[in-house]
């Protein structure tokens, strides 16, 4: 083969067009190396708990596990309920209204997983320390969470999350 | 390289095809070490020794260890009560873990006093930061094991902190658990990558030899080898001052493994992992406890990340942040002191991580780590622009042999023990 330009250019195509599909090809043999520790599909079979939460009185609280981690359900006194909606929204970090936490005011959905780093929050049970706000506390690196599950002093950086849920009667919750 | 001219006949018959005698010969027996090494300078060969211990000691305990959350528990349970010398194996695992950030962390601060990161050993300095890393995931997930409330409870607090990455962070952690917590699909990966990790290291420590005797060890002199008057051959010299050292290591190691197993250790992770339950004092394995307690100080998720991942980032760079172009500490007054209290300093960060993270203790921790980013990004580039330096010996053999710049045969006798 010639030396000329035009040979020179096409074999430039060639190497460029060569790594291109290596590169190309690589990528696709990494990708299922990699999504295989994504979620299996047992895994995620397992993505819905129905709940009564009728036995729970007011003032207290259950926890229930759904996909691995606690769920809270707090059957909430008025008082609480006053205090959660007592609060200027402004001065919240992760900003968020007492109604859009909740379908029913009195009962309180919330997944008991601290958002800083996923430990599970104490003031499910009596005599457990609520924190400054009378909610939860985190005792791991000390968030403290209101009446509504809202972050409002320590290291977490968002509202303690709410998981999908509806109501299928009156008194029973499905979640996920 | 030169080939040996070895009597056996039949490792001449090997060596001449497979060279293996003759490169074991040279960087083994004959590689020339300056003459002036003190006792810091075992820790290389302790921590090579602790590496051997651990992949050894592994190796028997996946023999009988199952990897799944309901037998976790009862299997490590079953190796500590039923399985031959499984406590012993399993103690031995445990402390060597424990000795082998022991030995390291002194390897590194003897690095960081006579500055053997300067040049021309930058990249065996930044291989040995990533070997430091390589341990720390390897420890961390080690620890996830046996499956007891600190095995769950750590795990799922460490790899949350990747959940702090802007948009992709949740995904992340759902891959690294696959699946929505820390369950049976996290356990089985983390003991699959448990059992390849220490063969990255061995990889890692290979080529750390090899950066290292491409220039010969840095000494408490740290000035260069003039020349052979400078050296002794590793062997016997070295060879056997390192299995002195191995000896008392060992002696120190043994009496922890039969005497003070669990002193190391949390009681915690002695009950069984429950997802529905965090203890109320979560504190990681002693050697991470300078890392939390920066992670902790930050009031700030992805900040107090990026602070703890930062620390050791900060040596990644450390070639580059202290130019003086002298090497060792002893001939740099100020830099001598800063150096007790960067060591003062994590000291106090290992204390505070393992405080609850309130009051008085948030307050000295945000100090403390305020104190060690400093050093290394102001202090130190710093220090090697105003600081006045001492005058450094001519060579290591005049300052060995008694500072006589005629130094012979009968001053000789008077040599000792640099230490």
């Amino acid at each position: 083969m010639s030396d000329t330009a035009e040979n020179k250019g096409r074999r430039d195509f060639i190497v460029v067009a060569t790594n291109t599909m290596m590169g190309v090809g690589a990528a696709a043999v990494a990708y299922p190396l990699i999504n295989q520790m994504n979620p299996a599909a047992d895994t995620l079979a397992l993505a819905s708990i129905e709940v009564d939460v009728s036995g729970i009185a007011e003032g207290q609280a259950i926890t229930v596990k759904w996909r691995g981690k606690p769920v809270f359900i707090r059957h909430r006194t008025k008082d609480e309920i006053a205090s959660a909606n007592d609060t200027t929204i402004a001065d919240l970090r992760d900003p968020q209204t007492d109604a859009d936490r909740v379908q029913k005011p009195e009962l309180l959905v919330i997944q008991g997983i601290c958002t800083h780093l996923g430990c599970v929050p104490l003031g499910q049970k009596i005599g457990e320390v609520k924190g400054d706000f009378n909610g939860w506390f985190c005792p791991c690196h000390g968030s403290h969470y209101d009446t509504s599950g809202r972050i409002r002093k320590g290291p977490a950086p968002t509202n303690l999350e709410v998981p999908p849920y509806a109501f299928i009667s009156d008194n029973v919750i499905k979640i996920g | 390289m030169q080939t040996q001219n070895f009597k056996n006949p039949v490792v001449r018959w090997i060596d001449h095809r497979l060279p293996v005698f003759s490169f074991m010969h040279h960087e083994l027996h004959e590689y020339p070490t300056p003459k002036n090494l003190n006792y810091l300078w075992n820790l290389g060969s302790l921590a090579g020794l602790a590496l051997v211990t651990m992949i050894v000691t592994g190796i028997i305990l996946a023999m009988h260890y199952t990897p799944h959350v309901d037998h976790a528990f009862e299997s490590v349970e079953r190796i500590m009560r039923d399985v031959n010398h499984g406590w012993l194996i399993r103690y031995i695992h445990m402390n060597g873990a424990s000795f082998f950030f022991i030995v390291v962390f002194i390897h590194i601060f003897r690095g960081l006093y006579y500055g053997s990161y300067k040049a021309p050993r930058e990249l065996l300095w930044i291989l040995g930061v990533l070997i430091l890393l390589l341990m720390m995931a390897t420890a961390f997930m080690g620890y996830v094991l046996p499956w007891g409330q600190m095995s769950f409870w750590g795990a799922t607090v460490i790899t949350n902190l990747f959940s702090a990455i802007p948009f992709v962070g949740e995904s992340i952690v759902v891959w690294l658990w696959g699946g929505f917590s820390v369950d049976n699909p996290t356990l089985s990966r983390f003991f699959a990558l448990h059992y390849l990790m220490p063969f990255v290291i061995t990889a890692v420590v290979i080529l750390h030899i090899i950066a290292l005797h491409r220039f010969g060890s840095n000494n408490p002199l740290g000035i260069d080898v003039n020349g052979k008057q400078d050296t002794i051959p590793f062997h016997p010299y070295y060879t056997s001052k390192d299995l002195f050292g191995a000896v008392v290591f060992l002696t120190i190691f043994a009496s922890a493994v039969f005497f003070y197993p669990n002193f190391l250790g949390h009681p915690d992770n002695y009950i069984p992992a429950n997802p529905l339950q965090t203890p109320a004092h979560i504190v990681p394995e002693w050697y991470f406890l300078p890392f939390y307690a920066i992670l902790r100080a930050i009031p700030d998720k992805l900040g107090g990340v990026l602070f703890m991942f930062g620390a050791i980032a900060v040596l990644f760079i450390l070639p580059w942040l202290d130019r003086s172009p002298v090497r060792s500490g002893r001939f740099r007054p100020i830099f001598k002191v800063f150096f007790w209290l960067l060591l003062a300093d994590c000291v106090l960060l290992g204390w505070l991580g393992a405080k609850p993270a309130e009051g008085i203790y948030v307050v000295l921790s945000r100090l403390a780590t305020a104190w060690y980013f400093f050093h290394f990004l102001i202090v130190l580039p710093v220090l090697s622009l105003v600081e006045k330096t001492r005058p450094l010996p001519q060579s290591i053999s005049t300052s060995v042999l008694g500072g006589g710049a005629l130094a012979g045969a009968a001053s000789a006798t008077k040599e000792k023990p640099d230490a």
